[in-house]
């Protein structure tokens, strides 16, 4: 499971950014995930429960933003879904390039000052 | 209610603690290579090759990230040293786990640390070490759709070795579509086809490793 050491990252990067703000509580992390970054399911909110106990983020709500995966045909422009083969479902090329769905950061944080 | 913008990369944490095993690495003139593959893929028989093949000419040393000693005791009987780092049945390395394992290596005494990751091709992606190549091998055996499958893992390579070739007699593997997914993800990516068993493909990738430990002495010398 890599969900643990992802939500202590993600607690990190919270706080430093809450703490020198004068932050009283952290209540929504808006995440932006894409497809084809690590795996990131709902069963986080049960780890960021654990790793955000005592903090100033105990109890916040993370909220998911996902995006899906993208990509862009290089020799006529279609822009398509993924598939098992990474070939363009309009002119059968296969010189195709990734645009969208390696997100994986976080966007915002709701807090109550 | 307030709102803060962050825009920042979640894995920032672990990012910055990579950044310093980097430094340490550096100021020891020390190439560090992170090996990930699926389980069984051949990250340690790839390891103690490449060991016995250089270690005439390098200093070598390995980490292991494993819940046991059974690959440290094989990498062990080439001679040089090594070390546990014991992931307590986590699916990765990271950055964390490896500074505080590098102490357990003399590094002044050291040109090239190989750092087998755990089997997986999903998490350790995820997780820069500070080492500065990501080796990713791939193998004949676990099929040729893997680049379709985990291409987070794929991204991330800075060189990929397909691990098993001996078996391409035995085992339907279409290297072309393998390629093309690999193209796709990761273009122009250095690759070495080879084979930990009998050798053959070995030597490309071992004139690949020297010529990184000679630019990495170079930079730490300048
Ligand atoms: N035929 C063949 N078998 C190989 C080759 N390289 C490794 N193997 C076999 O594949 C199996 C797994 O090899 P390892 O080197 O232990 O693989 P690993 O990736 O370190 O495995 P874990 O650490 O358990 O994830 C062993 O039985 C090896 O003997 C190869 O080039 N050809
Ligand atoms: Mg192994
Ligand atoms: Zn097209």
């Amino acid at each position: 499971m890599h969900e643990l050491s992802i939500t202590q990252n993600l607690l990190a990067l919270a706080l430093q950014h809450a703490e020198p703000a004068g932050v009283r509580q952290i209540t929504t992390l808006h995440l932006v995930i894409g497809e084809l970054s690590s795996v990131v399911d709902d069963s986080v909110q049960f780890y960021w429960d654990f790793v955000s106990k005592g903090t100033i983020a105990e109890g916040a709500r993370l909220h998911f933003e996902r995006i899906p995966a993208a990509f862009r045909c290089l020799d006529c422009q279609t822009e398509f879904g993924r598939n098992d083969r990474y070939q363009c479902p309009a002119c059968g090329s296969g010189h195709v390039t990734i645009s969208a769905g390696e997100e994986f950061f976080l966007k915002s944080i709701e807090v109550e000052e | 209610m307030p709102e803060i913008d962050i825009v920042e990369n979640i894995m920032d944490a672990n990012d910055q603690i990579a950044a310093r095993v980097r430094q340490q690495l550096d100021a020891a003139g020390v190439l560090g290579l992170n090996l990930m593959a699926s389980p069984g893929a051949g990250k340690t028989s790839v390891l103690t090759a490449t060991v016995n093949a250089l270690k005439d000419e390098l200093r070598l040393a390995a980490l292991d990230g494993d819940v046991h000693p059974v690959d440290v005791e094989k990498i062990a009987r080439t001679g040089i040293p090594v070390e546990l780092i014991n992931t307590g049945g986590d699916c990765h390395l990271d950055a964390n786990k490896l500074i505080h394992a590098l102490p357990t290596l003399d590094l002044s005494q050291v040109d090239l640390l190989l750092v087998e990751n755990v089997g997986n091709l999903i998490c350790p992606a995820a997780f820069a070490l500070g080492t500065h190549f990501n080796v990713v091998i791939a193998s004949i055996a676990e099929g040729d759709d893997k680049p379709y499958k985990y291409p987070a893992m794929y991204r991330g390579a800075d060189v990929l070795l397909l691990n098993k070739i001996d078996m391409l007699q035995y085992q339907e593997f279409d290297l072309d579509y393998f390629r093309h997914g690999v193209e796709v993800l990761n273009p122009g990516l250095t690759f070495f086809p080879l084979s930990a068993r009998t050798g053959e493909g070995l030597p490309a990738w071992l004139d690949w490793v020297r010529a990184r430990v000679a630019e990495r002495r170079a930079a730490s010398e300048a």
